[in-house]
């Protein structure tokens, strides 16, 4: 069973991630793209993590928490250069 | 006693590091302690003596480079005794002369140094029993003289004298090695000792004649013989004492003392013949006429010393073992005549302050000693019967009348007697032109004799120039030894003695004094007809020669590397894709071997995320900022695949990495034009698209090629996985493989890290001072800022994250040696912690609460993981060998540590360091920029009773600095 639910989450997610590049490319503004950049990241994270539970392995954990502790740094940095144009001040 | 050898050859080079520290406890202190490396080598050189005399050969032999044949031997025969003798000797008289030559304003410390390396590098020459070991010594005496040429470095002569001597004599060097080489790989052995034993077999064979023209020609530039002789003359431009020292004994003797090493070998042959002889001889005749018309003294002596050295070579060129015995015997006396001449010239030329002949003369009553020493030097020069000149020149003659050349009996000792007849002549014109005739009151200096210490080591000299002379048996056994080293075999009859009979050399020589004193006689008519006569001018060639190959080697090289990255990367790309093709057009590669895996729907999306990112990259790649966005993409989709392939530690670092990247980016974009201009022609952009595609096709079509056959070699992967544990005390292979199997990579990868921050920090560090900062100061802030500058949302939120962060890069750092993660992985996510703070509150805030500067870590990382590596030769293994073992600590369980760690912990250091002084650096403009700081880590903080409402044209809790 938990295989089917698992299947359906990743394509899921794939189609997302899809929908995601979409956005990225034809967004009208560049907060737009950001915005759909840091989703795709999201999906990303769970992406990795479905996967190692499809492999039944914890070993890909680490990868999607370093992502989730980290990736919104990214996302906070562009948005400080549109806002502010210099990231630290 | 064999084990002196090496002392020997190392006691120069140690003694080079004395004299630039004791020059601080004086002159004569520092010429002492040069003086001391010197005679303690030739101490032990004396010891070594009495046993080489009785016929045997010291070796002594130390494996280095076995594989390449190059091994650190030794060999003390009688040519490389005599030879030591006369560097070690006269050096020590050098030592001597220059301590009272130099003036005060002169660096005697580095002089005494360059002296010394320089007869390190000599006696090495003379002592190696390896041509591989001569070759480097060889080397060494290029650079070295180089320095000592060159010493006044404040005289454009003088270093353009030092760089033609390193050039003409470098390029010979360079010719030399190929010639080595061919020799060494005819006999099988690249030591000399084997060489020696095998001259048949290098006679017969069809290389002989390319390396033995090889060979000569580092001989002969090196020996200045015609027509490389022109650089010589110029290298006098360096202090008396040098020019003494090079010319007299040593540097131009090392192309003769090789061509009498490999005489054995070499010679015999008729290309030796005619080659050898026939450039002697012209060497000699040239050198002694262009000397008879120098008016400096030491360019009239510089001319006489390549002539010298063409008769030597001549000598043993003719191939014969008398004629080598004889090349052997002027050695000798050439040395010594020659080093006091030059001494004297050196004398006249710091009491009277010229050494032109046109204002001299006359300094008979006003110097006699040094009219004595240089009389007899001269005369010996000259070949007068009671000095030792004399005696070599007579064997040399008498070699000639026996020598047919090109078939002619009378050619030889025609030519020969010329150059003895010039010789004779410029002698003379030493003696007569200097000392003689009347007194004059015009001289530029105060014409005295030096003190004792000035003429001590000349007069010493010729000492030895007329007891050889009167008693030429005291110099026979030496003559003897060394002829059998030169020989090889038994030497033929003859005994060294002034009288031989009434013989045909006999005739010759007295013919030459009498027509050089002719010649001297109309030394004035003949100048003024040499003057008006057209010349070939040497310098101006070499200059015109060097000027060419400049500009061609600068066209070359120029229009490469223009400077443009374009160009750069178009001649890469074509020449790296043709060589592909070329390679592939040559045996191909057969047929695949692997079939293709299934492509899944999920990874399928990936790639599509790289492709379509990577395509618009591409596309919109002129709006930077959005450029940087589809960036992102591409690093995330990358660090998926990583995640896919199971590679969790690549996966680990290039999410890590892609966040440092992209806010380094976006802090140096912050400075740069927000969209990129276009700066070229269309045609030129086709052109490096077209490029681009060819370089991307052929990258995939090599990698699907070499991703659907099996490896043709066993990969290298096996060994990690069987020695992980077993030698590394790890599970995690890629972590093993940083720290432990290629642990010397990443030590130089840290340390090249390190350096790169300081770079960054140094470079910003200027260019602030400079005029980018007035530039970055008149730019002003930017216009169009908005929103929070610290938000308080931002700032609860970092904090919080923090400890967790750090927490989470503890956990990564100490599981990597098992589980994926790392003191790299660590490192990063440790500076992107800190960073948060840095973006929420502010540098100025934040930096305040740094403690450690970030020099002081990179500092620490890369000494602690250097103790790690040291620690590895406590325990008697090579550097960076880890050990591993297990330990109970009470609480916890049985856990195994290894000294990795303490590497990794170095690597950590380096990275967080390194990550946090490159960013700092980077933010620094913009406060230089004249932006405000902060001291509150928040806008709005609603504790803050005095905090003030924020006003409408910026945010509050702000002061300007």
């Amino acid at each position: 069973m938990i295989q089917f639910a698992l299947l359906f989450a990743l394509g899921c997610f794939g189609l997302a991630i899809l929908i995601n590049l979409y956005k990225i490319i034809t967004a009208p503004g560049i907060g737009d793209r950001i915005l759909a950049l840091d989703t795709l990241a999201i999906n990303a994270i769970a992406l990795i993590t479905l996967y190692g539970i499809w492999m039944e392995t914890a070993m890909y954990f680490e990868a999607s928490m370093i992502f989730a502790m980290t990736g919104f740094i990214s996302t906070v940095s562009y948005t400080r250069f549109i806002l502010r144009g210099d990231i630290i001040e | 006693m064999d084990i002196l050898l090496p002392v020997i050859a190392a006691l120069p080079f140690l003694g080079a590091l004395l004299p630039g520290l004791m020059i601080r406890a004086g002159r004569a202190t520092c010429a002492s302690y040069t003086a001391l490396s010197s005679g303690l080598a030739f101490l032990l050189l004396l010891i070594c003596a009495p046993t080489v005399m009785q016929g045997e050969v010291l070796h002594f032999r130390l494996d280095w480079l076995p594989a390449l044949g190059l091994n650190v031997t030794f060999m003390l025969d009688g040519l490389g005794l005599l030879f030591a003798g006369l560097i070690i000797g006269i050096g020590l008289l050098i030592i001597l002369y220059a301590r009272y030559y130099l003036s005060h304003d002169d660096p005697m410390g580095q002089f005494y140094t360059y002296l010394l390396l320089f007869q390190g590098a000599m006696v090495g020459i003379v002592l190696s029993d390896n041509i591989l070991l001569l070759l480097v010594f060889w080397e060494l005496t290029s650079l070295s003289s180089f320095l000592l040429i060159g010493y006044w470095t404040h005289l454009p002569e003088g270093r353009q004298g030092a760089r033609m001597a390193l050039t003409v004599t470098g390029l010979g060097g360079l010719a030399m090695i190929a010639g080595m080489l061919i020799l060494g790989n005819i006999a099988g052995s690249y030591d000399i000792s084997v060489i020696l034993t095998q001259g048949e077999a290098i006679r017969d064979s069809e290389m002989y004649v390319p390396a033995l023209l090889l060979i000569l020609l580092g001989a002969f530039t090196k020996s200045a013989q015609f027509p490389f002789h022109f650089w010589l003359p110029h290298a006098m431009a360096a202090p008396t004492p040098v020019s003494a020292y090079l010319h007299s004994a040593t540097m131009v003797k090392a192309g003769l003392f090789l061509m009498a090493r490999l005489w054995p070998v070499l010679s015999g042959t008729p290309e030796w013949f005619y080659i050898v002889a026939t450039t002697g001889l012209v060497t000699m005749i040239i050198g002694a006429v262009i000397a008879l018309f120098k008016d400096d003294l030491k360019a009239l002596l510089a001319f006489s010393t390549v002539s010298h050295l063409g008769l030597i070579t001549m000598l043993l060129g003719f191939g014969t073992k008398m004629a080598a015995v004889a090349a052997v015997f002027h050695i000798i006396n050439h040395a010594t005549f020659k080093a006091a001449l030059f001494m004297t010239a050196g004398i006249i030329d710091h009491e009277a302050h010229s050494r032109d002949i046109k204002r001299l003369g006359g300094l008979r009553r006003l110097m006699p000693v040094t009219f004595v020493i240089a009389t007899v030097a001269s005369l010996s020069m000259a070949g007068i019967p009671l000095l030792n000149g004399f005696l070599s020149k007579e064997m040399m003659l008498e070699e000639a009348v026996h020598t047919v050349w090109m078939g002619s009996y009378y050619m030889m000792p025609a030519l020969a007697t010329l150059g003895a007849l010039f010789s004779v002549a410029y002698s003379f014109r030493y003696i007569v032109h200097v000392f003689l005739g009347p007194v004059r009151d015009d001289y530029p200096g105060h014409p005295h004799d030096p003190g004792f210490g000035m003429w001590a080591a000349p007069a010493l000299l010729v000492v030895a120039v007329v007891a050889i002379g009167v008693a030429p048996f005291l110099a026979e056994p030496l003559v003897r030894t060394t002829a059998h080293a030169v020989i090889g075999g038994e030497l033929p009859e003859f005994h060294l003695k002034i009288w031989h009979g009434v013989t045909p050399a006999l005739f010759l020589s007295g013919t030459a004094v009498i027509g050089g004193a002719v010649l001297l006689a109309a030394h004035a008519p003949l100048m003024r007809g040499w003057l008006a006569a057209p010349r070939p001018e040497a310098k101006v060639m070499f200059d015109a020669t060097a000027r060419g190959a400049t500009r061609l080697s600068g066209w070359l090289s120029d229009s490469m590397h223009n400077g443009s990255l374009t160009r750069f990367a178009a001649i890469f790309t074509i020449t790296v894709v043709a060589a592909g093709l070329w390679a592939w057009g040559g045996a191909g590669i057969g047929a695949p071997e692997r079939t293709m895996l299934p492509i899944r729907a999920l990874p399928a999306v990936g790639w599509l995320v790289l492709i379509v990112s990577t395509g618009c990259l591409i596309a919109f790649h002129r709006n930077r900022l959005l450029a940087l966005v589809l960036l992102a993409g591409v690093g995330l989709s990358v660090s998926m695949a990583f995640v896919y392939l199971s590679a969790p530690d690549l996966a680990l670092t290039q999410i890590s990495v892609e966040v440092v990247t992209i806010i380094l980016l976006l802090l140096a974009l912050n400075f740069l034009p927000k969209t990129t201009p276009i700066e070229s022609s269309t045609m030129r952009r086709l052109r490096d698209a077209a490029l681009a595609i060819v370089g991307g096709v052929a990258v995939s079509a090599l990698t699907y090629a070499i991703l659907i056959r099996d490896f043709a070699f066993d990969s290298i992967s096996a060994f990690h996985l069987a020695n992980s544990y077993k030698g590394g005390g790890g599970h995690n292979v890629v972590n093993v493989i940083l720290v432990d199997f290629r642990g010397f990579d990443t030590y130089g990868e840290i340390t090249v890290l390190g350096i790169a921050a300081l770079v960054i920090f140094a470079l910003t560090d200027t260019v602030l001072r400079g005029p980018g900062g007035r530039w970055l100061v008149r730019w002003g802030a930017g216009t169009d800022e908005a929103g929070d500058r610290h938000p308080l949302m931002m700032v609860v939120a970092t904090r919080v994250m923090m400890p967790i962060a750090l927490l989470v890069g503890v956990y990564i750092f100490l599981r990597g040696h098992n589980e994926p993660g790392g003191g790299f992985i660590a490192g990063l996510v440790v500076a992107i912690a800190l960073l948060m703070q840095y973006m929420a509150s502010g540098f100025a805030w934040a930096e305040a609460r740094q403690r450690t500067p970030y020099h002081a870590l990179i500092a620490a990382g890369v000494l602690i993981a250097s103790l790690t590596g040291v620690g590895a030769w406590l325990a008697g293994r090579p550097f960076l060998t880890s050990d591993y073992g297990y330990i109970t600590l009470p609480p916890l369980e049985k856990f195994e540590w290894a000294t990795a760690m303490g590497f990794d912990l170095g690597v950590f250091l380096t990275v967080v360091g390194a990550v946090m002084l490159a960013l700092n650096s980077l933010s620094s403009m913009a406060r230089r920029r004249g932006e405000t700081i902060n001291i509150y880590p928040m806008d709005i903080n609603p504790e803050r009773p005095d905090s003030p409402p924020p006003p409408p044209t910026g945010p509050g809790g702000e002061k300007e600095t």
